[in-house]
């Protein structure tokens, strides 16, 4: 019902909307609870276990009932809080977890069910027979328990991240934060004031209050004017600070489209903030705690102070017949707010036996409400006093526990809040979070003169800090008023008394929960799935430990608070991730060519942050296979063109350069000569092989090492480390040139043909024998070619400044077409290589060692090097370790794959039998048949033996050859022909 | 007779403006990482000074000017960006060409910061980040070079490779900028 004349809304603007199917308006400034309020809609939800049906318990973010879902399809978005949620033109909202309708819902059902289904419930019924769980009990639960539910497709909205850095965050836009902020602005500090609502004010808005005579509303635009107008003071409303991190690091989700529904090209919904701040005051103001009396959970009762906010700020009085029950003289407030406003309150009921009594309505003191009635919405409650109970008709209930400093925030970084028993309530622990001050009824302190003082207060001592002069600032006048409190947390009784709204967890559960041992808050909290919602207990934690405390006969602060985590508020993990989904989750690197094999058709595969081509299909060619087993037999027969590019080039240089080399791989390379190459092997420190390549010495002081390309950036790392760490005194310095070359390689028989027609002079095996590397002109650009082999054929490597990448490979790839070849994608390479039983890291990783490869006797007898004393622990070089070798298949299957275990041919194949296994295969066209490589139990005294392979997984059993791991011109030959 | 043609890192990806704000892809001339032979960091500015006219930057520092600059680019080495490096330098520390290795933007205009602060960790206002203030950070996933090189003007500069991962991630930063008005 609207109220003539009161709120902060504009109703010269109507605004439509619909829920569950129905149209309503609205006036700009409405949350959809308002809204919704104002057309007389109470019942908005159902509960989570029971489906009991629910309206609006509060007017804030704390909002445990009015869960909804926003829009349909792809941008659907469920458990959106009534409350937050503000209208606008083409809002399309429904209420959630109820089937087939909110009025009439089958799952209500539930409800009856209710003696079965207290605390514990699920854990001993569901026990047995154990298969039944996934399959039958937890999908009926999920089904019947719940809240909204998501599209299943995928978000259409867009979200965003952003940084902000600030000497003061003021975490809330109450007197208290806004007047810290207004002090912390005026003294020139660089300040940043978020609120979670639409609007900066916080329960200025929401009561009568003045402030230096003037309604809290029109203070709040002054102050607000005057931080606008302050360069260095940054506004953000609609914005939740929702976790404190280390140094200073707060977590802010702000709603940037919600509140309109527009969709401008590129605007997110939402925006997740990381505010880096020196200091930090929060001011996060209260929530008010309702009272567990036997079914306080029906449409029309709700907290006071929402029903003061409803009336207040939206205009909208949530009953036409009022009754207030609490504790603090908050109630008495609520009655002459309403009373103010012509509403008819029924009834006032105080807990307290000294409560002041009024001439206006009716005060029934020392007496509680102990039960409710009214199916879909409130009708009548029960008053019990000492002497009888009496039913009194109303349809709004305004109840208070009393308030609940919001802690929160100051208990992320594992700090514990203090219980003050003067105002029942706990309170932030000083020094909680390092740099931050609590300020104003976040901190204990209600009235509105006492929030004003403590954010001057706040401001001043962060400013002392940052080492800011504070200037003058006077304190508005405002209200004072004590606070005073009796406990209230349960009304004794039969029946269900809600504590946690949103979980459906009653006293009952609590206490039965005490009963069975579970004591410990954090144990009773996990038994009874009180404060695990979405709203974490916000509404009920407190009461509920005050429950406990009493079942178990301890105190309050003894019994202590269940950890407060972050997010303080829900936040969407699209808000987390913004720009991380799809292709956004890692850079893409392209090489020069990337295009040129997209246009022949080649699919790309990715290899690090790489896309590299996996083969280029010819017409004709149906499978990989066709195109992989041409290029192979192209490249030992005519030439090949691959793209190497992505393969890791540092460049080092140095008078050290040689004895740092030596230093990082097992092998000597200060030996080497200039204008040469050498394959070397690099360990890690334990011993273990980290990762091969070839290095070149383009000069007396000048190095090029080449790494693997998925190591290319770990190698770099430990070089850093090796030299920055281990090995300072060496004058040698490294810059990865990875990204300055484009490097090809030109591998087969006609080679050199290809090559001589672009450089200046044609090759020769005395200028260029095998291992050869140096400066050359490619078509006039100064590049560098090395005659090496991957392939195991007559091979070279070439390479230009990277701008001419795209341009040379179309050369190459066009000229080895014209000599029977064209370009080879990395199918092929892993052929050729493996026919010549080249290591890749599927060999070398991370648990095999330079003996486990063959490669025992690179580790140089003549100097040390990073692993060689660890790699000649006992156990790394005996008799029985698993060794390289190579495969072929000699019985009726002919097929090898790779990860299968390798067994003795008549042992049965388990784990103890094991001998080793498989870690490369491949169709090889020049043999014709298959190859692989793999690991086995002194392979390389084993050569001619037959062993099992079997792949336990798909269920293929091969006898294999155990060979020599070069298949494929064991003895050099083309290489270097 | 066959030709090398050069492409630039970000060609047919730039330039770009929307909203207040205008992205081009930037021709750096020649770029040279200097990295200074141990205890020769006096020696290489000093070289550096009179053959280019710039000091060896501080650490987070860039000296020089537009068309010729040196940038810090992380632990004991700079980017000399401009001029071919002078032969001189070689006397004093290592020198490395660099010129295509790196995609070179320049992102300039009203509110470039808040473009920016949703993809780099650093606060990199005015009063903070001043001209000649450099940093080596992430751009979103990427580890880039940031300088202010201009009032509302930084330079960027990315792996090569990931030219359009630069741009694509900077194109959806200054459309959120800019749908906010």
């Amino acid at each position: 019902m609207r109220i003539k004349g009161k709120g902060l809304i504009d109703r010269s603007r109507s605004i439509p909307f619909m829920f569950d199917g129905v149209r309503y308006s609205g006036f700009e400034g409405d949350t959809l609870a308002s809204a919704l309020l104002a057309n007389g809609v109470r019942l908005m939800g159902r509960s989570f276990k029971y489906h009991r049906p629910r309206g609006v318990l509060t007017a804030g973010s704390e909002e445990p009932n009015a869960l909804v879902t926003v829009g349909s399809g792809a941008s659907q978005e469920p458990n959106v809080r009534a409350t937050v949620q503000e209208i606008y033109a083409g809002l399309e909202a429904c209420s959630q977890n109820r089937w087939p309708s909110l009025n009439f819902d089958l799952l209500a059902a539930n409800d009856l069910a209710a003696p079965f289904l207290g605390a514990g419930f699920y854990y001993k019924t569901f026990m047995w027979p154990k298969s039944f769980w996934e399959k039958v009990y937890e999908p009926i639960i999920r089904r019947a328990a719940g809240l909204g539910a998501l599209s299943g497709q995928d978000n259409v909205d867009k979200y965003e991240r952003a940084w902000a850095f600030c000497d003061l965050l003021v975490i809330g836009a109450g007197p208290a934060g806004l007047m810290a902020a207004l002090v912390a602005g005026r003294a020139g500090a660089d300040v940043i004031l978020a609120d979670e609502g639409s609007r900066m004010g916080g329960r200025l808005l929401a009561e009568t209050y003045e402030i230096d005579g003037k309604p809290g509303h029109v203070w709040v635009d002054e102050v607000q004017a005057e931080l606008e107008a302050m360069d260095n003071v940054r506004l953000m409303t609609r914005t939740s600070v929702a976790g404190v991190y280390d140094q200073g690091t707060y977590a802010a989700l702000e709603r940037v489209h919600h509140h309109d529904g527009r969709h401008p090209h590129g605007a997110p919904l939402e925006t997740f903030w990381r505010i880096v701040a020196k200091r930090s005051v929060l001011a996060a103001g209260a929530l008010e705690r309702p009272v567990a009396f036997r079914d306080n959970d029906r449409p029309g009762i709700m907290t006071a102070g929402a029903v003061r906010a409803y009336l207040n700020r939206w205009g909208v009085s949530a009953g036409k017949n009022v009754t207030v029950f609490g504790n603090t003289d908050d109630i008495h407030r609520t009655a002459r707010d309403l009373l103010a406003a012509g509403v008819h309150v029924a009834a006032v009921i105080d807990s307290r036996h000294d409560a002041p009594l009024s001439d206006d309505y009716p005060v029934l003191r020392g007496a509680q409400v102990c039960g409710s009635s009214g199916r879909k919405g409130l009708e009548a409650i029960t008053v019990r006093r000492p002497s009888g109970e009496e039913r009194i008709q109303t349809d709004c209930l305004a109840m208070t526990g009393g308030w609940n400093p919001s802690v929160h925030l100051t208990c992320h970084m594992n700090g514990r809040p203090t219980w003050r028993r003067d105002i029942a309530a706990f309170v932030p622990t000083p020094g909680a979070v390092p740099g931050m001050v609590p300020a104003g009824a976040c901190n204990g302190s209600f009235s509105t003169a006492a929030c004003l003082r403590e954010g001057i207060a706040a401001a001043g001592e962060a400013l002392a800090d940052l080492g800011v002069k504070l200037p003058e600032v006077a304190v508005p006048e405002a209200e004072d008023t004590p606070y005073e409190i009796a406990q209230l947390w349960a009304v004794p009784g039969k029946g269900r008394a809600w504590l946690d709204f949103q979980n459906d967890v009653t006293v009952k559960d609590v206490k039965q929960a005490a009963v069975e041992n579970f004591r410990s808050v954090e144990h009773m909290k996990r038994y009874t799935t009180q404060g695990m919602a979405t709203d974490q207990g916000k509404n009920s934690n407190v009461a509920a430990l005050a429950v406990l405390a009493d079942a178990t006969g301890r105190g309050i602060s003894e019994t202590g608070t269940t950890t407060f985590r972050p997010p303080y508020a829900p936040v969407s993990i699209a808000a987390i991730a913004a720009g991380a989904e799809g292709r956004g989750f890692r850079p893409q690197r392209f090489t020069t060519s990337h295009k040129a094999s997209v246009a022949r058709g080649a699919p790309m595969i990715e290899a690090g942050l790489w896309y590299r081509p996996s083969y280029f299909p010819k017409p004709g060619e149906t499978t990989w296979r066709q195109s992989c087993d041409r290029e192979v037999r192209m490249v030992r027969e005519a030439v090949g063109v691959c793209d190497v590019s992505t393969l890791g080039k540092i460049d080092i240089q140095g008078p050290d350069a040689g004895a740092f080399l030596d230093f990082v791989y097992t092998n000597m390379f200060s030996t080497l000569k200039v204008g040469r190459v050498r394959y070397g092997l690099m360990l890690r420190e334990d011993g273990y092989v980290m990762d091969d390549g070839t290095t070149a010495r383009l000069g007396q002081h000048h190095y090029l090492m080449t790494t693997t390309t998925a190591a290319a950036g770990d190698v770099m790392k430990h070089l850093e480390f090796v030299h920055q760490g281990l090995r300072p005194e060496l004058d040698v310095c490294f810059a990865s040139v990875t990204e300055q070359w484009a490097q090809f390689a030109v591998a087969g028989p006609k080679s050199r043909d290809l090559l001589n027609g672009l450089l200046e002079k044609p090759l020769s095996d005395e200028e260029w024998p095998f291992m050869a590397c140096g400066p050359v002109k490619v078509l006039g650009v100064e590049g560098r070619l090395f005659r090496i082999s991957f392939s195991g054929e007559h091979a070279y490597e070439i390479a230009v400044p990277a701008r001419y990448g795209a341009s040379l490979f179309d050369i190459l790839a066009e000229r080895a077409e014209a000599l029977g070849g064209g370009p080879y994608g990395m199918e092929a390479l892993n052929v050729l290589r493996i026919e010549k039983g080249h290591i890749t890291h599927a060999e070398i990783h991370g648990r095999t060692t330079a003996f486990d490869i063959g490669m025992g006797r690179m580790v140089s007898q003549k100097k040390d090097c990073i692993g060689k004393t660890m790699s000649e622990r006992p156990g790394l070089e005996e008799e029985g370790r698993e060794q390289l070798v190579g495969l072929k298949p000699v019985g009726e299957s002919k097929q090898l794959l790779a990860g299968a275990h390798l067994y003795n041919e008549g042992a049965e194949p388990t784990r103890v039998n094991d001998q080793g296994y498989v870690t490369s295969v491949c169709y090889s066209p020049t043999l014709g048949h298959m190859i692989g490589l793999g690991f086995l139990a002194d392979g390389p005294e084993r050569h001619g033996e037959t062993v099992k392979m079997v792949d336990g997984l798909r269920g293929v059993t091969t006898l294999c050859k155990v060979v020599d791991p070069v298949f494929f011109d064991p003895e050099g030959g083309r290489v270097r022909g | 007779m066959d030709k090398l043609i050069a492409k630039n890192p970000c060609e047919g990806l730039l330039p770009l403006t929307i909203g207040s704000v205008t992205l081009t892809e930037e021709e750096p001339g020649v770029m040279t990482a200097l990295a200074p032979y141990k205890g020769k960091e006096k020696d290489l500015s000093a070289a550096l000074k009179a053959a280019h006219g710039m000091a060896y930057p501080a650490p987070n520092r860039a000296t020089g000017k537009a068309g010729s600059r040196a940038v810090w680019f992380g632990h004991g080495q700079a980017m000399l960006m401009g001029p071919a490096p002078d032969a001189s330098l070689a006397e004093h520390a290592t020198v490395v060409d660099q010129s295509d290795a790196w995609a070179v933007v320049w992102i300039e205009g009203e509110g470039v910061e808040d473009v920016l602060a949703r993809l780099v960790p650093v606060d990199l206002r005015p009063a903070h980040f001043k001209r000649g203030h450099t940093v080596r950070s992430l751009l979103f996933h990427m580890t880039a070079s940031i300088t202010r090189v201009g009032d509302r003007a930084f330079q960027i500069m990315v792996f090569r490779s990931m030219a359009e991962t630069l741009v694509h991630d900077l194109k959806t930063a200054m459309e959120g900028v800019a749908a906010r008005g």
